[in-house]
């Protein structure tokens, strides 16, 4: 340790003003942050601090992503040997999914991260670290299969058009992440809709079983199924989804494993409470609304499976909680998230041509996050103004 | 009629080495230093020169644009020296004292039964600075008339001395401060204590004043908090603060004609040897007492609390607002993977860290930044420690934009550094909010006037 910071302070005048890096101390910066906690101290203000820094806060948020990543990866395998018909220890699943996500993360954290120093850099400040999630999410929002140039090109898009044109991270409006897979969705929707996407192989069609069927649990309600099937007919069942072994993009099939995610964010006080509770009170009504009328299969399709299915329970718990591009108060929280569980299940049910509602929900409700903000703060200036005005008269 | 105010919003650091209510050896210097840095916006000017001998509650300097308001010295002696910073800023005027003890004795306060009268005598015995004024926290106008003056009984600060302790003995000074300034509003004087304190008891003529109480984490002793819930400020209005610890020194001056800034202090803090109570004067130099009391060398002296206190390491002396010194060590060390190691030892209001799981555990503080300055990310955790009716965050953005009209729209003016402190402590993109705020004030002060 005592050597690393050694050398560390050794090659640091380079990176100093007057050095010969010294158009790289941005990234070297980031870099010996990353090492170690600085040895700077308060100068003005309180003279003690938290000890809570954004690399902390980003980290827990990583960290709770874990589960959903190594169930992602297992999953990732399952999907594929079954649609191939193969036999599988658990160990080679997992060595599949390995090598069908480890390159999407390689790829994205490459590509956002390079365009982040490059930024910073050019903007002469520090480099933030909202990428770290970001990076993270990313890969877990997108089918395994897809081709790395289009996930490069959706990350770039996110990361420049998403947030660096806002003025980098904490400027945002919409959620970084989500704007790569709007990027994608909108862009390359062969690669992320239907039937066959889902399942890791069948894009190239090499050795599935023939007949073999991977559609989203999302698409066959939209497609009047009464009940759920896998690929090979056999019945889903509400566990299977709690689970997770079905298709899907890489880290939203396990419910349980993003509810491990949660109960971190939540522990941690990472994760707002609030948007998770209320986007959780909005599905439930939405889908209750829903069976009241069910006049066709999907509208049928009960309450509680729509909190399981889709991207509904990675949405709530690492997507509509972002506080960049939440409502910022605390009573706009509860109204963001509620309409976001309202839009999402509305969406996915009565407008198919979108089987996945909620990035869609999130998307809108952070365009609309302002607003709500907006008319909590007033309610607030109206009190004060109504004072002042009493004691004038 | 009292009301208990219940303050939920806050947070109490709990440091270690809060002084035990015990006196050590009264605390005397040669040096004695006064600082118009301590006083907000003022613009100082000298009246006497280097080298000029100088007596107790002699006018040292003014300010410059209200000339009738005096600082006066704590000792008799000679200016010894005049320190400037940039700009030929005032800094420090060192005072030398000797072991004489004339004193300028001013009018007896005891037979004043106007506000004017009051006035003067206040102003001219150097008291007056003890008065502040809401909003802006500067120095109180003399020419107004303040819609109320409130003043606060307790200090729930970290490390903060226990005012039941230090004002016990009192009673005759206290009420005779309260008695006058009650002279000086047309509204009321409200006196804020403690829900557990006993002080209540010592106050003479409670039917003249509006007491209230308060219970809950820091801040809860601020004034900001206690007119943001007994009657918020408004725009065009002007609030009176003071000091509970400081009415003895005032009472002083109207019992005695006497400016004797003698006060009962804390010195407290991880790296003092035995943290407890002394005498001693403001403005005294302590650097020779802590040569022996101070554990390591590599440490920070802040005269006030570890949340509003100004560092006075390289010329420890204490402040003329200030009833404590808190000694912390120095956080200038490298920390490998700090920010991802489970934190033990590390106190954070989130519950982010592994020492959480420890109930009641003490901290030991130091002065690191823990990370460097970041965007505004997470949202929600000023509105935690700020018991005050605002949006704080959303204030500093508008700070920051320079956006007059939406700073008097968030409310601006029910607050000063000392309310938004925590905020600062809190914050995990560290933003320096009391510096911003003040900024904002003096922005909102210079349009007005």
């Amino acid at each position: 340790m005592k050597f690393i910071r050694n050398t560390v302070d050794k090659i640091k005048p380079n990176f100093e003003k007057g050095g010969k890096f010294y158009f790289l101390h941005s990234t070297f910066d980031a870099f010996e942050t990353f090492l170690f906690v600085p040895d700077k101290v308060t100068k003005k203000g309180a003279h003690i601090r938290d000890a809570m820094d954004m690399k902390r806060n980003m980290i827990i948020v990583v960290l709770a992503l874990m589960p959903a990543l190594f169930f992602g990866i297992y999953n990732t395998g399952l999907q594929h040997f079954m649609a191939t018909g193969q036999e599988q220890l658990f160990w080679s699943m997992i060595g599949y999914g390995l090598i069908k996500v480890l390159p999407l993360i390689v790829v994205v954290y490459i590509v956002g991260l390079g365009i982040e120093f490059a930024f910073a850099q050019f903007r002469k400040h520090e480099v933030n670290e909202g990428f770290l999630v970001t990076g993270m999410l990313i890969p877990l929002i997108v089918p395994a299969d897809i081709p790395l140039w289009t996930l490069a090109l959706a990350t770039a898009f996110a990361v420049i058009i998403g947030k660096e044109v806002f003025g980098g991270t904490g400027m945002n409006i919409l959620n970084p992440a989500l704007t790569a897979r709007a990027f994608l969705f909108f862009a390359y929707p062969s690669w992320m809709s239907g039937g066959r996407v889902w399942t890791s192989g069948m894009m190239s069609g090499e050795g599935i079983i023939d007949g073999y069927s991977g559609e989203t649990l999302l698409s066959q309600a939209a497609s009047g199924a009464t009940h759920f099937v896998n690929g090979l007919g056999e019945k889903i069942t509400s566990f299977d989804m709690f689970l997770g072994n079905i298709p899907g993009s890489v880290g939203e099939t396990s419910v349980i494993a993003i509810l491990i995610g949660a109960l971190i964010l939540l522990l941690t006080g990472v994760g707002s409470w609030r948007i998770m509770l209320s986007v959780l009170l909005g599905g439930i009504s939405m889908g209750l609304l829903l069976n009241a009328f069910a006049v066709n299969p999907a509208m049928a399709v009960p309450w509680y499976q729509h909190l399981m299915m889709g991207g509904f329970a990675f949405g709530l718990v690492f997507m509509a909680t972002d506080p960049v591009t939440a409502a910022q108060t605390n009573r706009g929280k509860y109204f963001y998230g509620f309409m976001i569980g309202l839009l999402a299940i509305l969406i996915r049910v009565l407008n198919p041509a979108y089987p996945e509602g909620m990035m869609l929900a999130i998307l809108l409700m952070n365009v609309f996050a302002p607003l709500i903000d907006h008319l909590v703060v007033q309610a607030n200036v109206k009190k004060r103004l109504k004072r002042a005005v009493k004691i004038n008269e | 009629m009292s009301t208990t105010f219940k303050i939920r919003k806050g947070l109490n650091i709990s440091l270690k080495g809060n002084a035990e209510q015990s006196f050590g050896e009264e605390i005397r210097s040669m040096y004695y230093t006064l600082r118009p840095t301590d006083f907000v916006g003022l613009t100082p000017k000298l009246a006497l020169k280097e080298g000029d001998p100088v007596k107790r509650g002699e006018a040292v300097y003014y300010d410059k644009y209200r000339p009738d308001i005096k600082f006066v010295s704590p000792v008799n002696g000679t200016i010894k020296s005049v320190v400037r910073g940039d700009k030929r800023k005032l800094l420090e005027i060192i005072i030398l004292a000797d072991n004489t003890d004339s004193f300028i004795s001013f009018k007896n306060g005891s037979e004043i039964n106007n506000a004017d009268g009051l006035k003067s005598l206040l102003l001219s015995s150097g008291v007056w600075p003890l008065i502040k004024q809401r909003p802006y926290g500067i120095i109180a106008n003399p020419e107004d008339n303040p819609r109320d003056i409130f003043i606060s009984f307790f200090d729930s600060a970290p490390l903060a001395p226990e005012y039941d302790f230090i004002l016990k003995d009192k009673r005759k000074e206290i009420n005779a401060a309260l008695e006058k300034l009650a002279l000086l509003t047309s509204g009321k004087l409200y006196l804020n204590f403690s829900a557990k304190s006993k002080l209540p008891e010592l106050i003479d003529k409670k039917e003249s004043y509006e007491i209230n109480f308060f219970t809950g984490p820091h801040p809860s002793c601020l004034p900001g908090v206690h007119i943001n819930k007994i009657k918020p400020i408004n725009k065009g209005e002007i609030i009176w603060t003071v000091n509970a610890a400081d009415l003895p020194l005032m009472g002083n001056v109207l019992i005695n004609g006497d400016y004797n800034p003698e006060k009962i202090i804390s010195i407290a803090g991880s790296v003092v040897k035995s943290p407890r109570y002394y005498k001693v004067k403001s403005g005294a130099d302590l650097s020779e007492f802590l040569k022996s009391e101070l554990k390591d060398k590599n440490c920070r002296v802040i005269s006030g609390n570890v949340l509003t206190g100004s560092d006075i390491t390289s010329n420890p002396s204490l402040g003329f607002y200030d009833n404590c010194v808190s000694i912390i060590p120095e956080g200038n060390k490298f920390e490998m993977f700090g920010w991802a190691l489970p934190g033990f030892k590390k106190y954070s209001a989130s519950t982010a860290f592994a020492s959480k799981l420890i109930p009641g555990k003490k901290f030991d503080i130091d002065t690191n930044f823990h990370g460097g300055h970041r965007s505004y990310v997470v949202t929600g955790e000023y509105e935690k420690v700020c018991p005050v009716d605002i949006f704080p965050q959303l204030l500093i953005k508008a700070i920051m934009a320079e956006d007059i009209d939406k700073m008097e729209q968030l409310g601006i003016y029910e607050v000063i550094e000392e309310d938004l402190a925590l905020c600062e402590f809190v914050c995990t993109s560290k933003t320096e909010v009391q510096e911003i705020l003040r900024n904002g004030l003096d922005l909102v002060r210079k349009e007005m006037s």
